[in-house]
């Protein structure tokens, strides 16, 4: 598993075995890219760039969106 | 403050409608979505209040959850103006990180910027809501922020170029109304953009004394998703913005130390 892409998503450890950008990670999860917003080692990744932006091991990402709140 | 005085906009038929950041809103009052029993509740209490902004939450997605019903499937963000908010954040990084993912999640700039002291009062940190304000508006954010009843610590947020000043009425989540009307009343006074009561609202005469003092509207969540109908209290809000906004606009009568009768003195039968 040395080419293992392993990430911390919303603190969570996770491991993949093949290499992901954002856009191909969030369609993994299957989560609606519109409705979501990423945010990798505590920089913003713009939308636009989640096909382009490719992940290495050791990334920590947040994936938020919009919930009920005051 | 609202631009339209009162008289002139009822005969003229005019909208009362109030400004901030460039868009313009005829509810003058805005509400939360949290707090509901479900996504559905959420949606028809927001309806009946004819709120036309609505404030909303920046939280982690359900990784292992993620066909979860979303909150905008039922508040489209296309009907209802969305304010991401800062709830939970205890420090100014914290907000601006929480904002930053909000405006790429949603693609606007307006934000409630509320950075929160601890429980039990949960009053707000203005030391951190300073900072976190100097950063958002050099980040070109537009912030509503949320701030104590102190006139000093609003004209300096209004000052630093804040959009709307949000003074509490009370605790969040209180329901206990305006603890300081007097002191309500000196900022709307001396702010000159919109002025809202946010937090302590509990029924519907404390929304409606907000607008009699001339609040330019009222910010309230857990006064309709705590009530035991929050449909019909939806509603019931609606109502007494409405009507403490004319109030204000018709100028209540002078309170009086004695009666004063109301039919003539004159003309009586002997």
């Amino acid at each position: 598993m040395d080419d293992a892409l392993t990430l911390t998503l919303n603190g969570e450890h996770r491991a993949f075995e093949t290499p992901l950008t954002v856009a191909g990670l969030l369609a993994r999860i299957g989560l609606d890219t519109r409705k979501v917003a990423v945010e990798r080692n505590e920089e913003i990744v713009p939308r636009s760039a989640y096909p382009q932006t490719w992940l290495e091991s050791g990334d920590s990402l947040e994936i938020v969106h919009f919930i009920g709140g005051g | 403050m609202d631009g339209i005085t009162g008289t002139a906009a009822l005969v003229a038929g005019a909208e009362d409608v109030w400004t901030v950041a460039g868009r313009n809103f005829r509810s003058r009052l805005v509400v939360g979505t949290g707090k509901y029993k479900d996504l559905e509740e959420t949606a028809a209490a927001i309806e009946a209040s004819g709120a036309e902004m609505v404030t909303v939450a920046v939280r982690r997605v359900n990784l292992s959850d993620p066909n979860a019903p979303m909150l905008q499937d039922y508040v489209d963000p296309k009907k209802y103006t969305y304010l991401p908010n800062t709830a939970g954040c205890h420090t100014a990084r914290d907000a601006v990180r929480t904002l930053r993912l909000a405006r790429e999640a949603g693609g606007w700039n307006l934000v409630k910027l509320e950075v929160l002291g601890p429980p039990p009062h949960l009053y707000p940190d203005m030391a951190a809501t300073f900072e976190a304000a100097e950063a958002l508006l050099k980040d070109g954010f537009e912030v509503m922020v949320y701030c104590s009843d102190d006139p000093v610590a609003a004209k300096r947020l209004e000052d630093m170029g804040c959009v709307a000043i949000m003074p509490l009425g009370a605790p969040i989540g209180s329901g206990l109304g305006i603890q300081n009307p007097a002191m309500i009343s000196m900022l709307i006074e001396q702010t000159k953009v919109p002025l809202l009561v946010d937090a302590g609202v509990g029924t519907a005469s404390d929304a409606a004394i907000a607008m009699e003092l001339g609040c330019t509207a009222v910010l309230l969540n857990s006064a309709i998703a705590h009530a035991k109908d929050p449909v019909r209290m939806a509603r019931a809000m609606k109502l007494a913005v409405e009507s403490g906004r004319l109030c204000h606009l018709a100028g209540r009568m002078p309170r009086r130390m004695g009666a004063d009768p109301s039919s003539p003195l004159t003309g009586l039968i002997r």
